[in-house]
């Protein structure tokens, strides 16, 4: 689909509709996708397109927000990553060994059966694995209210003893929707989790999502994220699970805090550029006496300040009634430095 | 209708272009009705008369041509094009002249129109305009913004004038979208539009215009207010979602607390 989607154009075709459909379900704010379908198809009006277009967006949706499942065994959650994706509809719970059947549609588990040997590491490589996820459901379960985890064996999950490379990822995904606030927001992180057996190091890479969406009388998105990278020595099982688990706890509170650091610097600093709180004369604006303005005019022609900026700001005296008149000047290339002259004291009524 | 608007109010405001003619597409039927209700981006021309530049919207259009506040002409020339009647066209020009030194107070830069057109019950209707591009290559004196935009459009609806009073209905809508990034913190996006609706009812005595003022005034705040702040009040909440962490920042900041750099 392109910007320059013809406006007269006639009917679009099923193709058309069904590109535009998933577009839209892409790009669904987190947990709203449902919403999103229904308004969907109520516009296209045509059930197959509709159909085929949901089947393709909603497993990409799923997968790229990395939403949780119950198991129907009540075992668990199961991560719709692709990292545990065995096939379209079946993704793997490292944790409880299980493979879970997926509708993606109804973002249901609909049958869950143990996971083979091929689909499981092996035991050298579970015993790196399931110590770091042990770590990681602590850190999870006292940070994250909501929070769901899993760390997955992408790369050498063969592997059988010392001298061969291997790689996990480690997975937070929490999300909270609240309609009844009006908002829905979601916090996803990616660790890539290198461990080079021929330098004896352990590399991470880490990627960090913020996604929230507000609707009261609006729609304001907030939409942040941030890679970093670390690395520490490959140790046993239990020192490396430790070492990875602190490095990821290090970097996400940085990075929590320099959001809150964001959010914080809103108000003051990053909204000034685009409207201040107050005038620069730091009073409301004297919408009762914008006669002032012409003497504005003629005092910056008389004062020769025409590049300047200038500004007449009157206030009231205790008893409200004198009116006091100051005369404001800032040099628009240094701005910060006002200058300000008290000229007379009159009332300009 | 009603799903496509809903659609629009979920998607990010980042893709509206995109979702506006994408759903241009699918209902062109609707078309007229989508382009008036959508809130887009407003646009810019510049009148070849005064040299200045002029905002385009809904209430200064004719067929193709868009009529500028300057010079009272539309570009590209169009004859017969409605014009205010000359009492109203009187109290436009005198507030754009006003309106511009607000802007300029306020926004340190950016752009304003001000449009008047007589409604069908012998009242009037203004609709005041700014656009202003706070970016670092626009006009963002601070640098603070890697990208940032804000467009505010306030529609008031003036009734007749009965007994010394008049009923003042505003319409305002913000959109706004502002990007910071740097190494330490990532990139932080955040967009959105805002719309809210304020009546009054009172005394012409002050005149129409700083009436109007006020209002728009006190709006703006209002919402910049709900705009800056919303991701702190509303973060409490989502903060449960997020690592829980002894939040820092104050949300009690103090609304006039403004004067560390006049």
């Amino acid at each position: 689909m392109s910007d320059e989607d013809d406006l007269q154009q006639p009917e679009p075709t099923p193709k058309q509709k069904k590109e535009i459909a998933k577009w839209f379900l892409a790009n669904a704010p987190p947990g709203e996708i449902h919403y999103i379908a229904k308004d969907i198809q109520s516009i296209i009006a045509d059930e197959d397109t509709y159909h085929s277009a949901v089947s393709e967006a909603y497993p990409l949706y799923n997968k790229a927000h990395m939403i949780s499942l119950e198991l129907p065994n009540r075992t668990g959650d199961v991560l719709i990553t692709t990292f545990g994706e065995i096939d379209e509809t079946e993704y793997l719970d490292p944790r409880t060994c299980q493979v879970a059947t997926v509708n993606h549609v109804k973002q249901v588990c609909t049958n869950v059966r143990p996971a083979t040997d091929e689909e499981l590491p092996s035991s050298y490589i579970e015993e790196f694995r399931g110590t770091l996820d042990a770590e990681l459901v602590k850190y999870v379960a006292e940070t994250y209210p909501k929070g769901i985890c899993s760390v997955y064996c992408i790369n050498g999950k063969d592997t059988e003893g010392l001298g061969a490379d291997f790689e996990f990822v480690v997975v937070i995904s929490a999300a909270r929707h609240s309609p009844q606030n009006f908002c829905n927001g979601s916090w996803r992180s990616i660790w890539n989790v290198e461990f080079k057996d021929d330098l004896q190091v352990v590399e991470l890479r880490g990627k960090l999502q913020v996604d929230a969406h507000y609707f009261e009388e609006g729609n304001v998105q907030l939409d942040a994220s941030h890679e970093c990278k670390d690395s520490t020595i490959f140790q046993s099982p239990e020192d490396s699970a430790l070492s990875i688990i602190n490095m990821i706890r290090h970097h996400e509170n940085e990075y929590m805090a320099s959001l809150e650091g964001s959010y914080s610097n809103l108000p003051d600093t990053t909204f000034k550029d685009l409207r201040r709180k107050l005038p620069v004369t730091r009073t409301l604006f004297p919408w009762h006496n914008t006669l002032q303005f012409s003497l504005t005019r003629d005092i910056t022609k008389e004062l020769g300040i025409e590049n300047g900026y200038l500004a007449i700001a009157d206030g009231k005296n205790a008893q409200g009634n004198i009116g006091e008149a100051w005369i404001l000047f800032v040099d628009p290339d240094d701005i910060g430095e006002g200058r300000q002259e008290k000229l007379f004291y009159r009332g300009l009524d | 209708m009603e799903a496509a608007m809903d659609l629009m109010r979920r998607i990010s405001p980042n893709h509206t272009e995109t979702a506006l003619s994408a759903l241009l597409t699918l209902l062109p039927q609707h078309s007229s009705d989508l382009l008036s209700q959508v809130d887009q981006p407003l646009q810019v021309l510049c009148d070849v008369e005064s040299g200045k530049e002029f905002i385009l919207c809904e209430y200064n259009r004719d067929a193709d041509s868009y009529r500028s506040p300057w010079s009272n002409k539309y570009h590209p020339p169009l004859e017969d094009g409605p014009l205010p009647s000359a009492d109203l066209r009187k109290l436009e020009v005198e507030a754009n002249d006003i309106f511009a030194i607000y802007r300029d107070q306020y926004y340190e830069g950016g752009i304003s129109s001000v449009y008047m057109w007589e409604d069908g019950n012998e009242g009037f209707v203004a609709c005041f305009l700014i656009k202003k591009d706070g970016s670092q290559t626009g006009h963002g004196r601070r640098g603070n913004l890697q990208e940032g935009a804000w467009d505010a459009i306030h529609v008031i609806e003036v009734g007749v004038e009965e007994e010394g009073m008049a009923h003042y209905c505003l319409t305002s809508t913000v959109m706004l979208s502002l990007t910071t990034s740097d190494k330490s913190s990532g990139t932080f996006n955040l967009s959105g539009s805002i719309r809210r609706q304020m009546n009054l009812d009172l005394s012409v005595a002050d005149g129409h215009l700083c009436n109007m003022g006020r209002m728009i005034e006190e709006m703006e705040s209002k919402l910049r207010n709900s705009l800056d702040q919303c991701s702190p009040d509303y973060l409490s909440v989502d903060m449960a979602t997020f690592p829980s962490r002894e939040s820092s920042y104050n949300t009690g900041c103090n609304y006039y607390d403004d004067c560390e750099d006049v």
